[in-house]
């Protein structure tokens, strides 16, 4: 007899959307959204208690049949490494929601906590599937409501940045429903069993070439996702033309699921091609680093500096992730609930000046430290924290990354380490313009401070900067089980392969 | 000749359902003698009734073992079965979409519904046949009351043109595929399917007068599934005729044509299939990527449609082009149904928003729908987001049964031609629910006709579409078990062909 935590995390902000349209009115349309959204935050808190952190396999396994003919089965799992994705999930749709009511939303309420609480249903069932078929689902559910969010709540050219978004995605998706067929062909051929349980579709026999194949469907479509330089280019024009809480969630959650895929699918999948691999990818994730840094330096959109920050950000988790060792791993799953926070963090701050100016230009700030202290003040401390300062939860990350880099590669390691510079460059530079020197417009001196609402939406994100800061073997005792077992399943899966490949090939070759 | 009829076996269970649909429609045009024509839209109670009626006997017919009758004309097993609910569903949906589409416009009711009855009995002939004459029979049965539908709206010139050209490709098509039929006969000395599949063995099975006659077949029933390149009808004829029937034409007629297309190709050319996947393949290529990339410019609804329902041919041959893999003709029977369902959803959007006179079919008079019509708005974005392949609709899961027999039979680079165009079928599928969603409406965006009749079609489609792809293994099954059955009879060497 097994729980049902798992389908109710999923499950339950899908009937709040359905609620929700019930509402006829605006008010209690957000009411409802929030009180929806509050309870998988507890369910996933209550997972969080509940977690057992000697535990690297899957917990509160859920299994049912749901297709037969095709070998589909209703399979959902939390481990170390998606535990946190899911609380940063539901945390930060709740934190959206309850930002957005505040104003920044006011055309077609209803629709707008529909579309995220489906979005949240999308982005829990994608981090929990263990079923390729069942994430496969999930992973092109949560980007349905993305669009529309874009499209319709979104700025200025918000169409054009939806049809990019789009268009970007479905490429990268559905060459991976082929990677995904095809690797399910190839395991039925090998064991006589169709199934699409990713437990079963590992060390399925392929050829070398098949495998590197496959491997570059599913890497394509996580990269885009990262995104991974050069294949990032969709990001800036969906960041800044979304809604503040489009773009919290975009670059809070959505991301990660690229990251998250390859820490799940790709690299355990095709252990041998992604340790081929790592150096190409490492080498586009420094480019991206360095990259994301430059071009977040000359922006003279707020917004679109942050969103160029998370190129570089998410390079940092990709570094991590492809040092194939504990501490770069660990490191990338850390860093990835960092930018979740202390981006998510920063669109929010953002959205917060544009609803008060309705400008996103830096020059057009300048000294707004006298008028709004609080804001301010809160805003330092989200920078600092996306810096990297030690004391604070992305310092933990960057210096796991780069550690474990350094242990592996070190030329890459190098190179990253000027991002963390030029990051800091690029931030304190922008933050200088907007928030010191003398107040140069006189509408910038009577602008309004945080209100209770908008204190008690960062109030948590602070808390979690400096908790992670301070005291992050909460999160790693609970992280590092899942890692280890992974990195181990890729070394044995590569030894085995190592001892196998001449023999394996010359069969295949065979007619 | 001299006709022992003691020797023919008269099953007349098999034609209950063609018999009530024949008999159905004769009885609606008497009907419609004594009913004006602004009220005749009424008939299309009884017409739905008749063919709901006629889906019952059908519906008990499951399961049976393959069998054949009238000697050895019509064959009775799943196959049939599965195409004759799929179809006596198009025709009902169509008929219910019609209902306020033809008082509104004036047209005589008793003569629309009758033809649209006459069509569907030819399309469920097709779907039974088991020789090339009854799947001639068939196909004419169905084209020649499908022209005249198209033509029905007699004073728009567009309907007229539509009738026409729809006739004069429609006749050419005809042609090559009785020619064809002509010259397998010639080759193999018979027209019965079971006994062509007995004949191919040694040369015969590249016999060039064959082989020709399987090229002439493929071009007579690539017209009536408009492949490309023998599409350049549909945009014209889907653009004319009157919405209700575009949605019939899409939807009908393509289900039959695909019926009588699996059964003499699939079913029994299998054993020579080597010589016809390959022009499979590349017709469904071309047909993929011409549909796709001609439905990205059109500003009419219509036609965007239109160009869809090629592109969407070009899939379903990627299944038959797949044809060596077991799950193939299952999982085109799969896809067709979604197609059906998602397709009839779409076309009653379409007539939802038709002025009647043409009007209306515009993409941008799609602006603003979400505000104006919230439901018939999230009605429209379910099909959309079903035909671009987004699960959990049933467009997804036709997609990606059609994609992993493709794979099983070794088609990697069709498939990924394939999910190619799926991207770029995704601008335009998507543009239209950036329309309804994101753009502004102008003032002068009239309402939409939802009435009761046309509300039922929309939930049935859109509930359709959502549940046949959230829950699709019941249909699975059922699509998996119709095609093996239609194989039961073939001889043993075919046997590696059905599923273990």
């Amino acid at each position: 007899m097994g729980t049902y935590w798992l389908t109710g995390l999923i499950f339950t902000p899908l009937l709040g959307a359905l609620f929700v349209l019930l509402q006829s009115e605006a008010r209690a349309a957000w009411r409802a959204a929030f009180i929806f959204s509050l309870i998988p935050l507890a369910i996933s808190l209550y997972l969080f208690a509940a977690f057992d952190t000697t535990n690297a396999g899957f917990q509160f396994v859920e299994q049912a049949r749901w297709i037969p003919h095709f070998g589909i089965s209703y399979h959902l799992g939390i481990d170390g490494i998606s535990l946190f994705l899911v609380i940063l999930t539901t945390l930060l749709i709740s934190l959206s929601l309850l930002y957005s009511a505040g104003g920044d939303i006011d055309n077609r309420p209803r629709e707008f906590c529909f579309f995220m609480l489906v979005l949240e249903s999308g982005l829990l069932g994608t981090l929990l599937a263990i079923d390729l078929f069942l994430f496969y689902v999930f992973w092109e559910l949560m980007l349905v409501p993305m669009y529309f969010l874009i499209g319709i709540w979104g700025h200025g050219r918000k169409i054009y940045a939806t049809f990019k978004f789009v268009l970007y995605t479905m490429l990268g998706s559905l060459l991976m429903l082929v990677a995904i067929l095809y690797l399910v062909g190839a395991a039925r051929a090998h064991s006589g069993h169709l199934s699409f349980d990713l437990l079963a579709l590992y060390n399925v026999p392929l050829s070398t070439a098949e495998a590197r194949w496959l491997f570059a469907g599913f890497a394509l479509a996580f990269a885009i996702k990262v995104p991974m330089w050069p294949v990032h280019t969709w990001l800036p024009d969906a960041h800044t033309e979304a809604p503040t809480a489009g773009s919290v969630i975009l670059a809070g959650v959505m991301l990660k699921m690229g990251t998250y895929g390859f820490l799940r699918f790709a690299i355990p999948l095709f252990p041998g091609v992604a340790i081929e691999a790592a150096p190409l990818l490492m080498t586009l994730a420094v480019i991206g680093i360095i990259y994301g840094a430059l071009v977040a330096m000359v922006q003279a959109d707020l917004k679109r500096l942050v969103a160029y920050s998370s190129v570089s950000h998410l390079g940092f988790v990709m570094l991590g992730i492809v040092a194939l060792d504990r501490q770069g791993v660990d490191g990338a799953v850390y860093q990835m609930l960092n930018h979740g926070v202390s981006t998510g963090a920063l669109f929010l701050l953002v959205g917060m000046l544009y609803m008060r100016r309705h400008t996103r230009e830096i020059s057009e700030f300048g000294g707004l430290w006298k008028s709004v202290p609080i804001y301010a003040a809160i805003f330092m401390v989200v920078m600092l924290s996306s810096i990297g300062l030690p004391g604070l939860n992305g310092f933990v990350g960057e210096f796991l990354i780069l550690l474990g880099a350094f242990l592996s590669k070190s030329v890459a390691a190098e190179i990253a380490v000027a991002g963390v510079i030029l990051s800091a460059l690029y931030m304190l530079y922008a933050y200088e313009r907007v928030m010191f020197g003398p107040i140069t417009k006189a509408v910038n001196a009577t602008v309004r401070d945080l209100d209770a609402r908008e204190i008690s939406v960062m109030v948590p994100l602070i808390a979690l900067v400096l908790l992670m800061g301070l005291y992050p073997k909460l999160l790693l005792t609970r992280i590092e089980p899942s890692v280890d077992a992974m990195l181990s399943h890729v070394q044995s899966a590569q030894a085995r392969l190592d001892s196998q490949a001449p023999v394996r090939d010359a069969a295949l070759a065979q007619p | 000749m001299m006709i022992d009829w003691n020797t023919i076996n008269f099953a007349w269970m098999p034609i209950l359902p063609l018999l009530i649909v024949g008999l159905g429609a004769m009885g609606v045009l008497l009907a419609g003698v004594r009913i004006e024509d602004d009220d005749s839209g009424v008939l299309g109670i009884p017409t739905v009734a008749i063919l709901v009626l006629a889906a019952i006997p059908v519906m008990f017919g499951f399961g049976q073992p393959h069998a054949v009758t009238f000697a050895g004309a019509l064959a009775t097993d799943d196959f049939t079965a599965f195409f004759e609910i799929v179809i006596l569903f198009a025709a009902a949906m169509t008929a219910l979409m019609s209902i306020d589409y033809v008082s509104d416009a004036g047209l005589p009711g008793a003569e629309y519904f009758s033809l649209i009855m006459f069509a569907a009995l030819g399309m469920m002939l097709m779907a039974a046949a088991n020789d090339l004459i009854v799947i001639f029979l068939g196909l004419e049965t169905m084209s020649i009351a499908v022209y005249a539908l198209a033509g029905f709206m007699r004073r728009d010139p567009r309907s007229s043109e539509a009738a026409l050209k729809y006739f004069l490709l429609g006749a050419f098509s005809t042609g090559f595929l009785l020619y064809g039929i002509a010259l397998v006969y010639g080759a193999t000395g018979s027209i019965k399917l079971d006994a062509i599949q007995a004949a191919l063995t040694g040369s015969m099975r590249s016999n060039p007068l064959l082989l020709a006659g399987l090229g002439l077949m493929i071009v007579g029933f690539g017209f009536k599934v408009a492949a490309v390149p023998f599409h350049l009808w549909t945009p014209d004829a889907y653009e004319g005729a009157p919405t209700p029937v575009t949605a019939f034409m899409a939807v009908g007629v393509k289900l039959a044509a695909f019926a009588g297309f699996m059964r003499v190709f699939m079913v029994h050319l299998g054993p020579v299939r080597a010589n016809w996947t390959e022009v499979l393949w590349v017709v469904a290529a071309l047909t993929m990527t011409a549909g796709n990339l001609s439905a990205l410019v059109q500003t009419n609804i219509k036609r965007m449609l239109a160009y869809s329902a090629i592109a969407n041919a070009g899939y379903v041959m990627v299944g038959m082009a797949a044809a060596g893999s077991a799950g193939a003709g299952g999982s085109i029977l799969y896809y067709l149904l979604a197609y059906a369902f998602t397709n009839l959803g779409a076309f009653a959007v379409v007539v939802a928003l038709d002025r009647r006179d043409g009007a209306g079919d515009n993409i941008s008079d799609y602006r603003g729908l979400a505000a104006r019509h919230p439901g018939l708005a999230a009605a429209m974005a379910i099909f959309m987001l079903s035909l671009t392949g987004v699960p959990p609709l049933a467009g997804f899961v036709g997609k990606f049964y059609v994609f992993s027999a493709a794979l099983d039979a070794g088609l990697v680079w069709l498939v990924i031609i394939a999910v190619l165009n799926s991207v770029i079928s995704a601008y335009y599928y998507v543009g239209v629910i950036v329309a309804m969603y994101m753009r502004e409406g102008s003032a002068t965006s009239a309402e939409a006709f939802i009435r009761p009749a046309l509300t039922a079609t929309l939930i049935i489609a859109a509930a359709g579409t959502v549940l046949i792809g959230l829950f699709p293994q019941p249909c699975v099954m059922a699509a998996a078990n119709a095609f093996a059955s239609a194989l039961v009879s073939t001889p043993h060497h075919l046997m590696s062909m059905v599923a273990p």
